[in-house]
């Protein structure tokens, strides 16, 4: 967009989409970000691809991860100027249309894509470079299968030979995905969650695992080389420097995003020394990781979407009182299955109490795995129930929201 | 209900879970932990067993699980089932076998995988094909009275419809959701069940998995304190007949 004239009809698009976001704002009927780009979009099906022609795009994506990593991301990219992104996580094309138009002229955008969109979303803004974080399931009545996830970004990635990729090579389905690409930087991101990648998405066999490493016993798959490592309070970098972070956000999987955030800003020239502090001003994101004092209580907020999430949740969770909440609306998938392929354990010891739209399901899951738990019913009850000190909160999707409403939507 | 005299004598129960390299989606591994529970707050101690694809399976089980999972993997399951033999001379033996979805479909003479029909076990005299479309959500039926167990509540995500022959039973009678035909849902044939209700089925059908105990035990089972599974199986009952 620098220094190139936009097509009239993208102009149009552009200044209706930003009055529509603004309407959507003022009328309080959303953030604005996703009805903007709904309304351009009708009216130039090109505008995405208007929109980010002439910027330098960095996109993320992954099951987990992707809107805290795009966060740091633009943190540590802040140092070359001006960054587009879509902050608040509409992470569809419209979604991205908007978060365009609303910045303005920039010369680099950071943008968080849905996993199913990635195709799409690569043919429409020509990215430089692409960050893939880790699949895992995800919700079985909307989502395809994982292994079908990643033959299709296998087959996008080999589509498009002149992005660079950066990728997790500790999980074996984006590891096999990006080896189709033309020049892959590779980060030791870690994979606590193991149960979608038992079986080698290229040849069927089983994958082992020993210590770091995974290989297939099939085929010659198996762990790439890192040249980003997340370890105990930092990273190590290409050049095989440690280089500490002082993150705010909590665990293991955060410094693995904050590598990913660090292979992504160096390609782009930030120098890694200072990308780091940038990194560690990253406190919250639309209310995850957000500490709320009420009460004498300090309330931490956790978002958990899908089994691999929950793993990470309990990771970062302090072993202090902890409220869970489960709701199964339609952004949340209908089906509560995948409460089984959780293992709650990690909490018990803990005093845990759970609320939400399907407590019961919970409730059946916590006896079933023998965790000791109290009922709720809502989140203003368990607020009066815990006594003062440090109260954690792992909730998922629309509970997570419902959690966040009741605290004055904290960011 | 079966009447036969049941083969297992000692105090240990084994639970087999079938390839959960294949058949294994949201939740499935729910049944073989609520069992494994249910069994042990009886006093019977428990050995559970998750036998890969590439393995013999043994036929010594008492109780056989299969999950659900993609049509791929689903025949590549029911051709090795086929090939080792071990489960139908289990069944013959007197084993239970409590399959849900994909895992259900398999049991029977035939069904459809990638467009392609393909032989299932004959454990079941049951026939599955294509639905004109997929049928996702709640799904709750009264139970056949002969199994004496309340109403049947689950969740279904399948995209078959199933047919059954003279020798199968029905589980239930559908009132919400589509299960089989939109009429039954389930079939069961001596201790062999199967139900479109997927992942973890017996978290909402407490009464379903002692069913499951009764006949590989032969012992009825000592009533335990039910009252969350009974609050969830409330809950859910009133949110699909309220809507
Ligand atoms: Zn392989």
């Amino acid at each position: 967009m620098t220094g190139k004239a936009l097509p009239l009809r993208t102009k149009m698009a552009t200044s209706l989409s930003r009055g529509a976001a603004a309407l959507s704002r003022a009328t309080g009927r959303g953030d604005g970000s996703v009805i903007g780009g709904k309304i351009g979009l009708m009216i130039d099906p090109d505008l995405l691809a208007n929109l980010a022609s002439g910027r330098e795009i960095a996109l993320i994506s992954g099951t987990n991860g992707k809107t805290t990593t795009t966060r740091l991301t633009t943190a540590a990219m802040g140092a070359l100027g001006q960054i587009a992104t879509n902050s608040l996580g509409a992470n569809m094309p419209t979604g991205h249309a908007s978060a365009l138009a609303k910045a303005g002229e920039t010369r680099y955008a950071v943008l968080e894509v849905d996993e199913h969109y990635l195709d799409q979303v690569m043919t429409a803004t020509h990215p430089r470079i692409v960050a893939l974080l880790n699949l895992s399931r995800d919700q079985l009545d909307r989502a395809k299968e994982v292994a079908m996830m990643a033959a299709g970004w296998r087959m996008t990635l080999a589509q498009h030979p002149g992005v660079h990729i950066v990728a997790n090579a500790d999980d074996p389905m984006v590891a096999w995905a990006a080896s189709s690409a033309s020049s892959v930087t590779w980060v030791a991101a870690g994979q606590r969650w193991h149960d979608d990648s038992w079986v080698c998405p290229d040849c069927g066999s089983r994958i082992e695992r020993e210590n770091d490493q995974w290989w297939c016993t099939g085929c010659p798959l198996r762990r790439p080389t890192p040249q980003w490592v997340a370890v105990s309070g930092g990273v190590i970098d290409p050049a095989g420097t440690y280089r500490g972070i002082q993150l705010q956000l909590p665990g293991r999987v955060n410094l693995a995003n904050a590598a990913t955030a660090l292979a992504v800003a160096t390609f782009f020239g930030v120098p890694a020394i200072t990308a780091v502090p940038r990194l560690a001003e990253v406190a919250s994101i639309a209310g995850r990781y957000a500490t709320v004092v009420r009460e004498g209580r300090t309330i931490r907020l956790l978002l958990a979407k899908n089994p691999a999430g929950w793993l990470e949740a309990f990771d970062m969770a302090e072993p202090a009182p902890t409220l869970l909440s489960i709701n199964a609306r339609d952004p949340d998938g209908l089906d509560t299955s995948w409460l089984y392929d959780v293992d709650f354990s990690p909490l018990r010891g803990r005093r845990v109490l759970i609320t939400g739209d399907r407590a019961m399901d919970l409730a059946v899951r916590l006896e079933v795995n023998d965790v000791q738990f109290e009922y709720v019913v809502s989140f203003g009850q368990a607020l009066a129930t815990m006594p003062p000190g440090w109260f954690e909160v792992i909730a998922n999707y629309t509970a997570f929201q419902d959690i966040r409403a009741e605290l004055d939507r904290v960011n | 209900m079966s009447t036969e005299s049941t083969p297992t004598t000692e105090s240990h129960l084994r639970l087999v879970w079938i390839y959960p390299d294949l058949l294994s989606t949201y939740g499935d591994r729910g049944n073989l932990l609520i069992l494994a529970r249910r069994a042990a707050l009886r006093g019977l101690g428990v050995e559970c067993v998750e036998v890969r694809s590439d393995s013999v399976l043994p036929e010594q089980g008492d109780i056989y699980l299969l999950g659900g999972g993609e049509d791929g993997p689903q025949a590549m399951a029911a051709q090795r089932l086929a090939a080792d033999g071990g489960l139908h001379r289990a069944v013959v033996r007197g084993a239970v076998v409590f399959a849900v979805c994909a895992g259900y479909q398999l049991l029977g003479e035939s069904f459809f995988a990638k467009g392609v029909q393909y032989a299932g076990l004959n454990l079941l005299d049951i026939r599955s094909d294509r639905g004109p479309s997929r049928a996702v959500g709640e799904l709750a039926g009264e139970v056949n009275s002969a199994l004496g167990i309340p109403t049947l509540t689950g969740f279904e995500n399948h995209g078959g419809r199933t047919h059954l022959g003279p020798q199968a039973h029905p589980l239930a009678k559908v009132s919400v959701g589509v299960g089989n035909d939109g009429t039954t849902e389930g079939a069961w044939r001596g201790r062999v069940l199967g139900t479109y209700s997927h992942g973890p089925a017996l978290a909402r059908n407490p009464a379903l998995a002692d069913l499951l105990l009764l006949w590989a035990t032969g012992i009825t089972p000592a009533p335990i304190d039910d009252t969350w599974p009974e609050r969830l199986r409330r809950e859910r009952l009133t949110a699909v007949t309220s809507r």
